[in-house]
């Protein structure tokens, strides 16, 4: 009987089978299969303009995803993202100039140096909380881009590494389309693997950890150990989008991993929702979009040919300003803002929950 | 010699950038991420007033020092206040964010190109020959002088004024500061103000002395480490704090690689983070552990 009810109305579930579901109810299940097929859809009826604009969402999508992780579930605040897309991409452009190799060697590479980064990252957590935590993971930030500028550097690449597109089987895989996919296809495994991680023993310990490290260290979870792989897997998935941002440009420079890129990573996760991996998603396409909103803005307001001169510092102000509106009114996000939508046509005609009714 | 003098001096820019983050940190517990685009701003002011009262370079300059505790007021007053009981990282995102707006702001009203205030104000900036040799700018020597003036004045504003103990005793505890009458509002508007005062005389002296273009706010970030080497809540550490990065980055830049320069503070601050977290002469409290 618990089938057909929607959820507000007290949804139990009566087997672990149940339990292990993705998709429960119907209208899940419909709305689900409609969003697949419209991702599977859009390369062919997009602009190359568009598919563009998709692949970077991807991209932001691998990164927010794991920062949420850890950010948002484990409670280990992060200031050093960009330090280890950086990481990634480097590992991927080095041992492609160095050695020729290939995107399968590259890849798990770059996985391996971002684990081991990530414990580098983690290691202070075990010591530092809070703003202490942010400003070490500040620090190893700009070491990790130190250390690339002075590769490119003494190695002559003082523009930037360039790195020739990945190829399978002998097919350089240029075509957007192409890249279209592979980029979906890493942002829905690192989805699902986010989804299952939080299921399972670890994501209970990291929530723990989150709401009262002290509580979680009385009910036996090894607090140091779980930080510890919250930072190694989350850092691990960002050397990954980071080696495939390397692949996806055909270029690395350390340029394109300023402060501002890990600030942009944080908002994603602030204006998408703590604590929500729906809400990591929507912050990654909201920030990505953001960008092109204002300039599709600002060419529609008169003399837009005075503004584009300073375009991107328009763009710095609004990035600046949405964030700020968002921190202050809106804390818990687009997530958040949803819930409250959601919420309203739940209750309607009331406007409040009953006393005792079932919670969320 | 000339190596001792450029530690001075840029100790003493560390130094006076610093006091800003102690000061916020100290009362309100909340880091100031922006303090390098907020000493950025005062300084652009200082170029807006230039431009306002050609001929009275004086009068700019009180003008400018004026606004840029104004605008510091009105940041908390605004933006802050509201984020006061939230959660403290809460606030240092707003503060980041903060900084981009203002970053943003900056490039649309006065354009990314680098300035000279110091030729609209109609200043020369000659270079002095000290004893044994070594050479300093005026507004070099100026930022040195500054620095001793603003630290003696802050110690006595915190030591001896009725405003300054308040300071102190909110920094201590707000709940039985503002049990006691204290309007705390007040205290972090006035904490933000000087704050801000303190990081603009340093960007207006910058500017003057070097151009003013969009590096300061690096700078400003830098003099972040300096103020946590020596304690976050200690006026006295941010001074040592500030010699100390200096010293490293002066040496390193000098003796190692000029590539180092924008990672020496950081790797100080990594070392200082694993060995005393709280800092040379912070209190220790604070920091709670696992």
């Amino acid at each position: 009987m618990s089938k057909r009810m929607p959820r507000a109305s007290g949804y139990f579930r009566t087997g672990y089978a149940q339990d292990f579901k993705l998709v429960e109810t119907r209208l899940e299940r419909v709305s689900a299969s409609l969003f697949v097929i419209s991702l599977a859809i859009f390369p062919f009826v997009a602009s190359p303009f568009q598919l563009d604009l998709a692949c970077q969402v991807f991209l932001a999508a691998v990164g927010s995803l794991s920062l949420m992780l850890l950010t948002g579930y484990a409670g280990q605040i992060s200031l050093g993202h960009a330090g280890l897309l950086a990481a990634g991409a480097f590992t991927a452009g080095i041992l492609f100039k160095e050695f020729g190799a290939p995107f399968w060697v590259t890849l798990p590479s770059a996985a391996v140096v971002g684990g081991l980064l990530g414990i580098v990252f983690g290691l202070p957590s075990l010591r530092l909380r809070g703003l202490y935590l942010a400003v070490s993971t500040l620090a190893l930030h700009f070491v990790v881009v130190y250390i690339g500028g002075e590769y490119e550097a003494k190695r002559g690449y003082s523009t930037g590494i360039v790195i020739d597109p990945p190829s399978l089987g002998g097919h350089a895989i240029t075509n957007p389309r192409i890249w279209y996919f592979v980029l979906l296809a890493a942002a829905a495994a690192t989805f699902f693997i986010c989804v299952n991680l939080l299921r399972s023993r670890s994501g209970r310990a990291w929530r723990a950890i989150r709401s009262h490290e002290t509580v979680a260290e009385a009910l036996g979870i090894g607090v140091a150990n779980y930080k510890l792989l919250a930072f190694v897997i989350s850092s691990a998935i960002t050397a990954v989008a980071g080696a495939l941002f390397a692949y996806y440009r055909g270029f690395v420079s350390v340029e394109a991993f300023s402060l501002f890129l890990t600030i942009q990573y944080v908002a994603m996760v602030i204006i998408g929702g703590m604590g929500s991996l729906l809400g990591a998603l929507l912050g990654a396409v909201f920030v990505t979009l953001f960008p092109y909103w204002i300039e599709a803005v600002l060419a529609a307001l008169p003399g837009a040919a005075r503004y584009a001169s300073v375009l991107f510092a328009v763009n710095y102000a609004a990035f600046g300003l949405v964030m700020i509106l968002f921190l202050v009114f809106e804390p818990l996000g687009l997530v958040g803002i949803w819930h409250r939508i959601q919420t309203f046509f739940l209750l309607w005609p009331f406007k409040h929950r009953p006393v005792a009714g079932p919670n969320r | 010699m000339q190596l001792v003098v450029n530690i001075i001096v840029l100790a003493a820019i560390y130094a006076l950038i610093a006091c800003g983050y102690v000061l916020i940190y100290r009362v309100s517990r909340v880091l100031n991420l922006a303090h390098g685009e907020l000493m950025m701003f005062g300084s652009y002011l200082l170029l807006t007033t230039a431009w306002t009262f050609t001929g009275h370079p004086l009068v700019a300059i009180a003008v400018a020092l004026g606004l840029s505790l104004v605008v510091g007021v009105l940041v908390y007053l605004f933006l802050m206040r509201k984020m006061t009981g939230e959660m403290v990282l809460a606030a240092v995102l707003t503060t980041i964010a903060l900084g981009i707006l203002l970053r943003g702001v900056m490039v649309i009203v006065w354009s990314a190109q680098q300035q000279y205030p110091g030729q609209a104000l109609g200043f020369a900036n000659p270079s002095i020959v000290l004893p044994g040799g070594a050479r300093i700018s005026t507004f070099a020597a100026l930022i040195v002088l500054a620095t001793a003036v603003v630290y003696a004045a802050l110690f006595a504003f915190l030591r001896f004024s009725r405003w300054g103990v308040r300071m102190r005793a909110a920094g201590q505890n707000p709940l039985l500061a503002a049990q006691r009458g204290i309007n705390l509002h007040a205290i972090y508007a006035l904490a933000w103000g000087l704050s801000t005062l303190t990081g603009s005389i340093a960007g207006m002296l910058l500017a003057l002395d070097s151009g003013l273009t969009g590096t300061m706010v690096l700078i400003g970030l830098k003099a972040f480490p300096a103020a946590l080497v020596g304690g976050l809540d200690s006026l006295f550490g941010a001074l040592i704090g500030s010699l100390i990065i200096a010293a490293a980055e002066v040496s390193l830049i000098n003796y190692v690689d000029p590539l180092l320069a924008d990672v020496v503070p950081f790797l100080v601050l990594i070392v200082m983070l694993i060995l005393r977290p709280w800092g040379l002469f912070g209190t220790r409290e604070e920091l709670d552990r696992v």
